[in-house]
């Protein structure tokens, strides 16, 4: 298939960027969104231009690190599928294709399509882990955990923490990957005991890194390539309300 | 070189609880003062960066991704072993060690092995307060699965997510060190060299990637846990950014490397689609447990399959041939993946390969869905089957799955010890990227044991020993203003220089995609002594055309993925060359490495124990000099050496 391409390209984090427009034929169905890129940065290459610089490591939808924006929707077209699982048999021969970065501001531009995400980091950092050292733990079978407990907190965990969902967000919110975080730990009851200054410390961060609050649009749901459901936030939100209310009569952080 | 192998002495079972008593400790107010550097945040970076930190040590952290949630572990699926017993069908630490001895084609060290079925148990249980959500039975307990090679039920997993799942508990544990700042973190950085301060490990040299910034980094110890290298053969189920430059930078500052030719070519992949792929996918083993492995019996009938007029779903039964139950009715589909490797390509060289290029096979669950239900197929491979229709379009709940192998993993590595320690004293290696544990071949469920067991239960015990023997007198001395510093950081300035002038016209993709394909072809799943000499040549005159006609555009004081390409191109190029140079020197077939001048009269891989029942060694010589094999000789103790047998 022949397309158009209209691509973000941006020198650097400080640097003004603009939409170049290149043709590109002979593009097969079967080949995944990224290896379109390839072709594309082979073509540049061998023109003498610098190919497109963008995110992308496991190429089978699981790592994250793969992240834009095709025709105005985080990852492309297909619901529950990351840009690199998404294949060119969902698009149409003579299609013009635009292709821009994560728009928001916690998360600037690095390079073309590459954006900085290490504020997600930084709110794991603060909270998002059980505390439980190497060697201190207990034989794994002695506190039985509920199936429904068990897939619950793995639906959550499923979250690769690619960013789709604060780019999908008017407001930039991180509230879909918090909560998944926060709902993961929570729910399960090795994650009980940290459970108060867990939901406190990650808001906290999450605001102080610059994203937006959340008001109930559901883009980042329609967004995530793993369907994390909306639920998870009103999980996030119980959690919180209960931990604030704790903290105000018994101090936990 | 020195290969002493330091397996402590006494009774196999006792070798690890008596060594760690005798090992030196570090007081835990002295650990503050020493400084330890980790390259890798997977299963064994990660895990051990972590574990370190706990400790007390100060940790520098490494990788190459934008965090280190993002390291290649993450992409696993099937699950990990370990020897719980829970399922009450005779599994032990003995029968995990045995399998995994027999697995490997009797090619592993015994010792470590042994203790590595010996942690297997802990990790689960880590894993497990960590928050990972394994799966678990209505009863609350946790669940098992059988995996390849394996005749228990041993398999601990998180659906088709057990890397990802495991890697996060890693990382929310490292995460947490960084936040208290026990480990200082950089993502984005690249670790180019390897730095020697009166011969021992003490820093490195990394670029940053974004800034092009090359800095230099010391420390008291370095760990590399920086995977392995079958994106050597370019098309591989490994990560796009996976490479062999560390492990080769350390080769070529010392450090032996052992095995290099022992490669895993994984059973089920999805078939090349033509050569604008950039990657192959696994479907993990773990759906062998009840997908049926098939090709037809007949060669009109795969060809009229390929030609798309005849649909697999109405290959009557008797022209079905299920060529693993048909070979190793024993273990059937669920036989090592060497094994299952070498039958399917066995099949598609008859001329009974399906998909459109005739290298394929089908993997066929139409008896399961009959027997226990689609509901009950999809809990189980839910997310599998997914994958497999978003890359493929075919929904693989109507039609078979297709299948061929594809490069997966890599039993070579790094040599060391049984402290995992190389040949350069306060080197460590873990995971992937060393040596020790699989043999020639892997089993499945494996290597995210070995990297947690290296990472949470070995290093932070073997480096401590080492810190401890320099002593506290010696902690955080070396300073990035020695000379070796400097050496090492010109020599990457010069490097990264030389690639941005050479001025050629062949990309390096290019140039990756040729060394590729000389390695698949070459020194893939059937090698010759023709065919690995010609590769040698081929590859000699590959080096020699990227050095002269390598095109690089872009600027090195930037991000530049052209640059980052070319550097471990250029790095797999030459290790390509020693890999094809194992391979030659092994005259014998085992576990991935198949010899096809040493098989059986039915074509199954034929050892040479008498001769070969040794690690084969490299050390680094010069660019233009032959290298040096060493040999470990390895010695059975404890396991009667035997033909592998799951028939």
């Amino acid at each position: 298939m022949n397309l158009t391409l209209r691509v973000w390209r941006q020198k650097n984090r400080l640097s003004v960027g603009q939409f170049e427009t290149y043709p590109l034929s002979d593009i097969s169905e079967d080949s995944s969104f990224l290896e379109m890129l390839d072709i594309l940065s082979e073509q540049l290459v061998a023109d003498g231009h610098e190919p497109v610089a963008f995110d992308h490591d496991c190429r089978e939808g699981i790592c994250g690190m793969c992240s834009m924006t095709i025709n105005g929707i985080p990852h492309g077209p297909e619901r529950g599928t990351t840009a690199c699982q998404l294949h060119m048999r969902h698009f149409h021969d003579g299609q013009t294709i635009t292709i821009e970065p994560w728009r928001a501001k916690p998360f600037p531009v690095v390079k073309d399509l590459v954006v900085d995400r290490t504020p997600f980091d930084k709110i794991v950092q603060s909270g998002g882990f059980i505390s439980a050292r190497a060697g201190s733990a207990v034989d794994a079978n002695t506190m039985p955990i509920d199936k429904q407990t068990a897939d619950y907190a793995m639906d959550a965990a499923a979250c690769i923490g690619c960013g789709a969902c604060v780019a999908a967000c008017p407001n930039a919110s991180a509230m879909l990957f918090t909560a998944a975080k926060v709902a993961h730990m929570n729910s399960l009851p090795q994650g009980k005991p940290e459970k108060h200054r867990r939901a406190l410390a990650m808001v906290g961060t999450m605001d102080g890194e610059g994203f937006g609050g959340c008001t109930n649009i559901g883009e980042c749901e329609a967004a995530c390539p793993k369907s994390i459901p909306l639920d998870m936030i009103a999980h996030l939100n119980r959690d919180y309300a209960v931990a604030q209310v704790k903290n105000f009569f018994d101090p936990v952080v | 070189m020195n290969l002493d192998s330091k397996i402590p002495e006494g009774p196999l079972a006792e070798k690890w609880t008596s060594h760690k008593f005798n090992m030196k400790l570090v007081n835990p107010a002295n650990r503050r003062k020493y400084n330890v550097i980790v390259v890798g945040s997977g299963l064994a970076g990660g895990a051990a960066a972590a574990s370190l930190a706990e400790q007390g040590y100060n940790v520098a952290c490494f990788c190459y991704q934008d965090s280190p949630r993002r390291a290649h572990s993450i992409a696993a699926q099937g699950g990990i072993n370990a020897a719980k017993n829970y399922q009450n069908d005779g599994d032990s630490v003995r029968r995990l060690f045995y399998d995994t001895v027999k697995g490997g084609d009797y090619r592993a060290r015994e010792a470590n092995v042994y203790r590595l079925a010996e942690v297997s148990a802990d990790i689960i249980d880590q894993c497990v307060a960590n928050g990972v959500p394994f799966a678990r039975e209505y009863g609350g307990l946790l669940a098992n699965r059988s995996f390849g090679g394996a005749q228990v039920s041993r398999t601990f997993y998180a659906r088709g997510q057990t890397g990802q799942q495991l890697l996060l508990g890693a990382y929310s544990a490292l995460s947490k060190q960084i936040g208290l700042g026990k480990v200082k973190m950089y993502n984005r950085h690249e670790m180019l060299d390897l730095v020697k301060v009166d011969g021992h490990a003490k820093g490195i040299i990394v670029r940053n990637m974004v800034t092009g910034e090359i800095s230099r980094h010391a420390g008291d110890c370095v760990v590399l846990a920086t995977g392995g290298y079958g994106n050597v053969f370019f098309l591989s189920t490994n990560a796009q950014g996976c490479n062999v430059t560390a492990a080769y930078r350390a080769y070529k500052r010392g450090a032996g490397f052992a095995n290099p030719c022992y490669t895993q070519i994984h059973p089920t992949c999805i078939p090349v689609h033509g050569d604008q792929q950039s990657k192959l996918t696994l479907m993990s083993e773990s759906l062998r447990n009840d997908g049926r492995v098939w090709a037809p019996k007949d060669k009109e009938t795969a060809k009229k399959i390929r030609e798309g007029k005849l649909k697999p779903g109405d290959v009557a039964e008797d022209e079905r041939d299920y060529y693993l139950e048909r070979k190793y009715p024993s273990f059937g589909n669920l036989a090592p993946r060497d094994i299952s490797s070498r039958a399917a390509k066995e099949a598609c060289d008859e001329g009974r390969g399906v998909a459109t290029t005739g290298l394929g096979v089908f993997l066929d669950f139409r008896d399961a869905i009959q027997r226990d239900g689609q509901k009950a197929i999809e809990e189980r491979y839910g997310n599998l089957f997914e994958m497999y229709q978003c890359i493929t379009g075919d929904n693989p709940y109507e039609t078979p799955m297709m299948i061929f192998p594809a490069v997966h993993y890599t039993m070579g590595g790094l040599w060391v010890d049984y402290n995992l320690q190389s040949t350069i004293p306060g080197m460590f290696v873990g995971g992937e990227a060393n040596f020790s544990d699989h043999g020639a071949n892997r089993l499945g469920a494996s290597a995210l044991m070995q990297g947690l067991a290296d990472g949470y239960f070995v290093l932070p015990y073997t480096v401590g020993n080492y810190l401890g023997e320099q002593g506290v007198a010696a902690a955080g001395k070396v300073t990035t203003d020695d000379p070796a510093f400097a050496e090492a950081e010109a020599a990457v300035k010069e490097r990264i220089d030389t690639f941005m002038s050479i001025g050629g016209n062949e990309s390096p993709r290019s140039f990756h995609k040729r060394l590729g394909q000389i390695v698949w072809e070459k020194c893939g799943m059937a090698r010759s002594e023709q065919g690995l000499k010609e590769a040698i040549r081929e590859i000699r005159e590959l080096r020699k055309e990227f050095w002269s006609n390598l095109k690089l555009v872009g600027d090195a004081d930037g991000l530049n993925p052209e640059l980052e390409r070319a550097g471990r191109v250029a790095d797999f190029i030459e290790f390509g060359e020693l890999m094809c140079r194992d391979a030659l020197m092994r005259e014998e077939s085992c576990g991935g490495h198949f010899r096809v001048e040493h098989q059986t009269e039915d074509g199954e891989a034929l050892r040479d124990d008498e001769n070969f029942t040794f690690a084969g060694v490299w050390a680094y010589k010069g660019d233009d000099a032959d290298p040096e094999l060493h040999k470990e000789a390895l010695v059975y103790e404890n396991v009667k050496l035997a033909t592998r047998s799951y028939k």
